[in-house]
């Protein structure tokens, strides 16, 4: 089988099941592509070896009852992976090693999968480009010098070049769903609470929640039902009675409603944005569902509200790198000297800066003009959303105000890239699901996605009507293999 | 509202960032534009309005009072920048 | 309440003025449990540097906190050992600041809303009762240690103490005396012993302060500018360190000068308080809601389960002690500030007299504690055997001079009085016929001195008695004894 990197996590699944492919001989395929794909610099660091010797012992011993059985997966650089170097995309965390394994990961490792390596980052998931990694920017596959989107860059270019056949990302303000729209994939963020936050690195704890992101809903569903457990490690994590997403997935969304918030026509918005959405309410329709518009009136308050609440919670989240414990140390003549030498030599621009805006809207005097402010917009947000879900079952809006934007584009401008997650953030903040799917292209060629927001703990339903729209829109993505 | 340079100092101080001159001017650039665009949400009558303290759907739940008696001691320090093999270490602290 | 303290007293003089000293005490109270209050690690005191320290408590990447419920079971009952508020819906939050054993880069605290609310601590002065007022309590995480002196150039950091349960209770600027400071603390710490909620080990650490003082001419309203002396502990120190430290502000304003309000911190080695310059710019603590923890809802049945645990506390067993047993106020203070004591106490009355127990435990046992060194817990006499002690003496079976001669020896590994009594033939002698016997001795030998007493020198009574309890070796019964040679005396 020569292109078994362009199989489906299902489909991979299911020739080992069959025998008809071994562990040792998918995880081989997914090394050397990535081998020689090292231009889009979407690993930080590789675990190959390993890797094969896993699956090596995978195949002595196939247990198939598993729902990953011998996948090799690689896996944002932001969850812990013990014994395997863990930086989130930082300087600060170059040389630590984790001694424990977060979570998530752990779940799909006791489901039989494999990891395969740590994927590039936004440092500590702050960004939408990539650009902030201390380990350089990544190349999305769709075209030279475009970035993937962010922060979990290295995971939707790394999937949409075939380097991995899932992956996992965190969304803390669309850092799944705008990189699965930038490179033509599958992203969803899920509810908050229903994926451990055990041992990823905290960027800001009450809107980070990890997620799968894959080729097709199918597949997404099914790492979904891995990774969705309830943790008592985790005191924010919810236990609710979780769908099998996979087995329960179908394509009949009929007679759901599906809302369509009249503040996501943004001003500025792209033509092509604008279009997508209408096909999107097209096929919507197809599927015999009902279109409900709707309003969700402080939708235009969530990216500053983000803002705030975001860097508040980075601020004392990156605390703790003060090179006492772990991680990069500057050395300084006293103990405060260390610190300001450490954390400014171990942090990137962005941040710096994000820490600074979080330590200023908490600082002595501010706390209730920005942060306190800020919670109280939150939970009108929140409103918003659990008023229109009286009346319908699922919104849809676009995924991303536009496609993948050029690498150095809006490096020198935070606030325009900030504007990148304007659809996106406000899920995080209501704590809700959230799917990209890819539903078409720009007039650039350029994948662009659609997202569609669920109820809390109803990732079944979005998923549905992903699934449902996937069948019709029939996206494929055209990837050239240009770096190779 | 606009944030200073002196302010910008004061916050890096207390964020333990350093910061030079140079790299202030530009933070405060930013942080100015920044701040710009969040004010947006001064127009908002929130008076009426609860803070959302926690977005998780769900009671603080309770752990039970049970140690683990594990000396992990060579696993939490394997990291630490200093090799010593029983404490953290530490610049000189004067009280 | 009696009546209320007045005499009690502390001012600082000077030459044109007189200045009353007001003192609010922040008590830091180690909350026994067997693990921390976000982490499973053990609590115990006294281990190998950071052997008690899991990735929770040394704030690795992606660690998260989870409650221990002991810990605000422990709380809560404290709270209604104070008469406090119990507030059903509390908030976690993060005090940021920098410092080497501060591991996360914040400490989770409780800040707008604690567990506890407003109480009272009622203290029982030389001269009456007073009420201090408790502001609040609430729940807190520990730092670590830092050990300065292992080497020259770098400090230690030892996490062991990381992470476990502190409560802080917070006084209202109600004490006034160092004196009144050192019998609040005691109060605090007994309560909480009655409780079990803190040990109260003050050489351990289990119990510290930070002192704010300030300082304002007598008949002032205002309370002047405080300070607050960070983290002393012991009660000696806390009374010096107010002592100098509202001297120092006293002389500063006679001087015409600004007091600060600043952070200062205790020399034990010179006796004196100094500025905490490292605190300085850390005094920015951007206290926010923890997002890593929920709110905490405690409901009216978990509260209820607590109250049904709440033993007697020093109060009412103090009240009860005075109505049943008759004692005074100072015996029963004595007796109830101390819960093992009380305990012992409650336990030798249950077979003896109660004037007998408060004297000998009171008078004896406490010498013998105090001369060893040792707590009433492990007392070298168990209760039961002073109660059997008591007993000789009530039914006459001994003196109380005897009785006190064999306590001398019950001391060494906690001997039944009944043996010690039947083995050196201690029975008192209390057989009339036997004692006219000896008497009737005394008198022959002493005939001069009998002559004498008769004629009108009735201080040799004294001599005879003294004479008659020799012949019987200590062991005759004393009111017989000056029955009958009153009789025979002056028959």
């Amino acid at each position: 089988m020569s292109d078994i990197t362009k199989l489906s996590l299902n489909e991979l699944i299911k020739n080992i099941r069959n025998k008809k492919l071994s562990s040792t001989e998918i995880t081989n395929s997914f090394i050397e592509r990535s081998e020689k794909s090292k231009k889009l610099n979407t690993y930080v660091t590789d675990n190959f070896s390993n890797a094969l010797a896993a699956a090596k012992i995978f195949d002595e011993k196939p247990n198939m009852d598993l729902k990953l059985p011998g996948i090799p997966i690689a896996v944002k650089d932001l969850f812990c992976t013990n014994g395997v170097r863990t930086t989130a995309g930082s300087n600060i965390l170059n040389n630590f090693i984790p001694p424990y394994e977060s979570t998530v990961t752990q779940s799909m490792w006791d489901e039989g999968a494999i990891l395969l390596g740590k994927l590039n980052c936004d440092e500590f998931a702050m960004g939408s480009s990539n650009e902030t990694s201390f380990f350089g920017n990544v190349q999305n596959p769709i075209g030279e010098n475009l970035v993937p989107g962010g922060s979990s860059g290295g995971s939707s270019a790394a999937l949409a070049a075939n380097l991995t056949p899932v992956t996992i990302g965190t969304d803390t303000g669309g850092s799944i769903r705008q990189p699965a729209s930038f490179t033509g994939t599958v992203g969803l963020k899920p509810t908050y609470g229903s994926c451990s936050r055990y041992g990823i690195v905290a960027f800001a704890s009450s809107l980070d929640q990890a997620g799968p992101m894959s080729q097709n809903v199918k597949d997404a569903a099914l790492l979904l039902e891995v990774i969705s457990k309830f943790d008592n490690k985790d005191s924010t994590s919810i236990d609710f009675k979780r769908n099998k997403y996979s087995s329960e997935l179908t394509n009949n969304i009929k007679g759901l409603k599906i809302g369509i918030p009249n503040e996501y026509r943004v001003e500025g918005m792209p033509k092509e944005i604008e279009d997508l959405w209408k096909t999107g309410i097209e096929i919507i329709k197809d599927c015999g569902a009902e279109i409900v518009d709707i309003s969700l009136p402080n939708t235009k308050y969530a990216l500053p509200t983000y803002y705030i609440v975001a860097p508040a919670e980075a601020s004392s989240n990156l605390a703790r790198y003060d090179g006492v414990k772990y991680g990069f140390r500057s050395e300084g003549e006293n103990l405060i000297d260390m610190y300001e030498k450490t954390r400014s030599e171990g942090f990137g621009e962005e941040v710096k800066r994000r820490i600074l805006i979080g330590t200023y809207v908490l600082s002595s005097g501010y706390y209730d003009a920005y942060y306190l402010k800020a919670q109280k917009v939150r939970q009108l947000i929140k409103k918003d959303f659990d008023n229109v879900y009286n009346n319908v079952d699922a919104i849809l809006t676009p995924s991303t105000p536009s496609s993948a934007f050029k690498i150095g584009e809006k490096t020198d401008d935070p606030v325009s890239m900030y504007l990148n997650d304007i659809f996106t953030v406000p899920v995080n903040l209501a704590g809700l699901p959230g799917i990209s799917i890819p539903t078409g292209i720009d007039n650039k060629g350029f994948p662009l996605g659609l997202q569609i927001i669920g109820k809390p703990f109803d990732e079944q339903t979005i998923l549905n009507i992903a699934y449902s729209m996937e069948e019709k829109i029939n996206f494929k993505n055209d990837i050239t293999d240009w770096w190779m | 509202m606009t944030i200073d340079l002196k302010t910008v100092k004061h916050i890096s101080k207390l964020a333990r960032i350093s910061t030079d001159e140079k790299k202030a001017n530009k933070l405060a650039n930013d942080l100015n534009s920044i701040f710009k665009f969040i004010e947006a949400l001064n127009e908002l009558d929130t008076e009426k309005v609860e803070p959302l303290t926690s977005i998780a759907d769900t009671k603080l739940r309770l752990r039970e009072d049970k140690f683990e008696a594990n000396n992990i001691r060579d696993k939490i320090l394997k990291n630490s920048p200093d090799e010593n093999k029983d404490y953290f270490v530490v610049p000189k602290v004067v009280e | 309440m009696d009546v209320m303290a007045k005499n009690n007293q502390f001012f600082i003089e000077r030459e044109q003025n007189k200045y009353e000293v007001v003192i609010g005490l922040e008590v830091h109270a180690q909350v026994t449990s067997d693990s921390k209050l976000f982490s499973s690690s053990p609590t115990k005191f006294g281990a190998e540097p950071n052997t008690q320290v899991s990735l929770v408590d040394a704030a690795f990447p992606g660690m998260l906190p989870v409650i221990n419920e002991f810990c605000i079971k422990q709380a809560i009952k404290t709270g209604i050992g104070l008469k406090a508020k119990i507030n059903k819906k509390s908030i976690f939050d993060r005090k940021n600041y920098f410092y080497a054993d501060l591991p996360q880069g914040y400490q989770i605290s409780q800040y707008k809303y604690p567990i506890i609310g407003e109480g009272k601590v009622i203290l029982d002065m030389a001269d009456g009762q007073k009420e201090i007022g408790i502001e609040r309590l609430h729940l807190e995480q520990d730092a670590g240690k830092s050990i300065h002196d292992i080497d020259p150039t770098n400090t230690f950091v030892d996490l062991n103490r990381s992470g476990v349960a502190l409560m802080e209770i917070v006084s209202k600027p109600d004490l006034r005396s160092p004196e009144e400071v050192n019998i609040y603390i005691k109060k605090l710490r007994s309560i909480m012993r009655y409780l079990g909620t803190c040990d109260g080990n003050m050489q351990e650490g289990s119990l510290r302060a930070d002192v704010n003082v300030s300082v304002r001419r007598q008949g002032d309203d205002n309370f002047g500018t405080r300070c607050e002396i960070k983290n002393v502990n012991s009660i000696k120190f806390m009374q010096m360190a107010i002592i100098y430290e509202a001297n120092r502000q006293v002389d500063l304003i006679e001087e015409g000068k600004n007091i600060d309000q600043e952070t200062r911190l205790f020399d034990t080695k010179k006796n004196e308080t100094r500025s905490m310059r490292s605190k300085e710019d850390a005094h920015d603590y951007r206290y926010f809601p923890d997002p890593d923890l929920l709110p905490l809802e405690i409901s009216d049945e978990f509260i209820s389960k607590i109250k049904d645990e709440i033993p007697e506390l020093p109060d009412e067993k103090k009240k009860r002690f005075i109505d049943k047993f008759n004692l005074s106020s100072y015996e029963a203070n004595i007796l109830v500030s101390d819960f093992d004591t009380s305990k012992y106490f409650e336990e030798v009355i249950k077979n003896s007299d109660v004037k007998l127990a408060t004297n000998w435990i009171t008078g004896e046992l406490f010498a013998v504690l105090n001369e060893k060194n040792l707590e009433i817990s492990k007392s070298p006499v168990s209760s039961n055997n002073l109660s059997k002690l008591i007993n000789l003496i009530k039914d006459g079976t001994i003196s109380g001079k005897i009785a006190k001669t064999i306590f001398e020896e019950m001391i060494d590994g906690d001997k039944d009085p009944q043996t010690i009594v039947d083995q050196k033939g201690l029975k008192q002698e209390s057989d009339p016929k036997a004692l006219e016997e000896l008497i009737n001795k005394v008198i022959k030998n002493n005939t001069s001195k009998v002559e004498e007493y008769k004629s009108g020198k009735d201080k040799l009574f004294g001599f005879f008695v003294g004479q008659v309890m020799k012949e019987s070796k200590g062991k005759g019964n004393p009111q017989l004894i000056n029955k009958i040679l009153k009789e025979k005396l002056n028959g």
